[in-house]
């Protein structure tokens, strides 16, 4: 199946002659949830309005469902709702109006019982009357979804959907992110929040500098990095590692107090139990162990650093 | 042409509108009472007529292109500048819509606010005055021909203002004076030689002569001067709503 977006050497150049975007190629597929990560400044915002032509394009070319963004604007943006990271509601409308008003500009016919549907789906239908000044910030934001979703587009754009989200209204928002994927609609949302992509996406792309440092699936990436750390402290001080140790790759602490022992989770064996035995025979007593595997934001910093 | 959004914009425009309705009415017609006790009145009662007309009646034509001048200049730079104030203009720019869409849309509404008020300072003066209207269809022209314009107008200054005061500033510092010194409460012939002279500058003159003809088929200037400078004035505003349009100025990066 064709992938429902398609980047292909994107750059984007502001007059100031800031690469906010440096030869971006990306493909997104139909119906899959993808997080895209990156540090503030790091392009993703710039990608977002780069896709939905909110700016000119310096190079490169964008598809939205086959549609080119520039040649065929029309249609590759009926395609699309965006979310963007500040809530932006005309405070003296109602969210009803709102709504209708979004789905108008879209060129789409009114339909109340989609919107009806959609409202309902968002717990604010019982709030359809109500002025959006009235709202709270947590339903204000789920008006903004509502205003994207109201023209039944195919790829849903999320901008920082949960910066500045309390805990629990985070988890909501992930819940109703899930129930649109369920629905069938792409989702593209950007985080700064690890856990929040960990969570939520089915791929994950870095971004850093204007530049996708890598796209992978989320259960893979956290595999694929998923090197773990065993600490083992030592009762003795150790001056040097013996011999019989020498092939594992343990690494001793300055003050010979702490041996780090680092392993990959995906090989057969760990060769944990050997290197006790080991440990054990040249008479080493260990009086704690600590384990630790690389979690996302680890990998994330490690991919970051790699490429300040 | 994307004829739904075009409806969408229009139609929420008109709600806005609508939804302050008493004010929307209330200041015209308040102005347009004080204008008659003032001018008609008070002048009025010293001047008694200005080229066979009295001089209630003559100031009436003055006093809707007045209210047409501002309502839709300060009807059009608020309609697209709330939506950049507010950041809702992202919408605008994400949907299947063109800029001459958007454009009709806001340009649309905002000149038929200006044209309803018209009608409301026409109905309250005849409270005030006799009047008749020897070329209801010219002046009908007269009135959209301006009404669009200012609009235009308006549209563009709410795209170059980059905050309230900007937005205020043009139709207080420019277009106030422009029509007290356009003939609205006098004809020019009675401004002393050099006067007269200045105001033949000033496009606004043409416009309430234009219009004023349109009432008595007494005029400043001939008729065909009036509609010209007003299509000029009307080819002007587009020309720059279309470079606007073209380079993205103050709306894209």
């Amino acid at each position: 199946m064709a992938p429902i977006i398609e980047i292909k050497n994107l750059t984007k150049t502001y007059g100031s002659g800031t690469h906010a975007l440096d030869h971006v190629n990306l493909n997104i597929e139909k119906g899959e949830i993808i997080a895209l990560l990156g540090p503030n400044g790091a392009g993703k915002t710039t990608l977002i309005s780069a896709i939905c032509g909110m700016i000119k394009i310096s190079s490169g070319t964008v598809t939205v469902g086959g549609f080119d963004v520039e040649k065929e604007p029309r249609k590759a943006r009926a395609q699309i709702g965006l979310v963007p990271q500040e809530i932006a509601l005309d405070i003296f409308e109602t969210v009803w109006n709102s709504v209708r008003l979004t789905r108008g500009l879209f060129g789409r016919k009114p339909d109340d019982a989609y919107l009806e549907e959609v409202l309902k789906s968002l717990s604010l239908w019982d709030k359809k009357d109500a002025k959006n000044m009235a709202l709270s910030g947590g339903m204000k934001r789920r008006v903004m979804i509502a205003k994207a979703l109201s023209h039944q587009p195919k790829v849903l754009f999320l901008d920082e959907p949960t910066a500045g989200v309390d805990v629990a209204l985070r988890r909501d928002m992930w819940d109703v992110v899930r129930k649109l994927r369920d629905s069938g609609v792409t989702i593209i949302l950007t985080t700064h929040y690890i856990e929040e992509a960990e969570e939520m996406a089915d791929r994950i792309g870095v971004i850093n500098g204007g530049k996708i440092l890598l796209v992978e699936n989320t259960a893979t990436l956290m595999q694929s990095f998923g090197r773990k750390t065993l600490k083992l402290s030592l009762v003795e001080p150790l001056a040097e590692l013996p011999a019989s140790l020498s092939d594992y790759d343990l690494q001793r602490s300055q003050d010979g107090l702490t041996l780090t022992y680092t392993y990959d989770t995906r090989a057969e064996r760990s060769g944990i139990t050997r290197m006790i035995a080991d440990l054990a025979a040249a008479s080493i007593s260990v009086r704690d162990l600590e384990s630790h595997q690389s979690s996302l934001e680890d990998v994330f910093l490690t991919l970051v650093e790699e490429t300040a | 042409m994307n004829w739904l959004a075009i409806k969408s914009i229009y139609i929420s425009e008109m709600k806005r509108f609508f939804r302050t309705l008493s004010q929307s009415i209330l200041s015209p017609v308040l102005s347009t009472v004080l204008y008659f006790v003032v001018f008609g009145a008070a002048i009025g009662g010293r001047i008694q007529e200005v080229g066979g007309i009295s001089y209630g009646a003559f100031i009436v034509p003055g006093l809707i292109m007045l209210t047409v001048l501002q309502q839709s200049l300060s009807n059009a730079s608020f309609g697209i500048y709330f939506p950049k104030f507010t950041g809702t203009i992202f919408e605008l720019f994400t949907a299947p819509i063109s800029f001459v869409e958007i454009l009709i849309g806001y340009v649309g509404s905002a000149a038929s606010k200006a044209m309803i008020i018209a009608f409301v300072t026409l109905i309250t003066a005849t409270f005030f005055v006799d009047l008749q209207i020897a070329h209801p269809f010219w002046a009908l022209g007269f009135l959209v021909l301006t009404a669009v314009s200012f609009s235009l107008l308006g549209f563009i200054i709410g795209i170059w203002a980059s905050n309230f005061e900007q937005l205020q500033i043009i139709p207080l510092l420019v277009v106030t004076p422009l029509v007290f010194l356009g003939g609205a409460f006098y004809s020019a012939d009675m401004l002393p030689g050099f006067w007269e002279t200045v105001v033949k500058f000033n496009p606004v003159l043409y416009l309430i002569s234009g219009f004023r003809w349109a009432f008595f088929e007494v005029s400043d200037v001939p008729v065909g001067v009036s509609l010209a400078a007003i299509s000029i004035f009307l080819l002007l505003c587009i020309s720059a709503v279309a470079w606007i349009f073209k380079t993205g100025w103050r709306l894209k990066e």
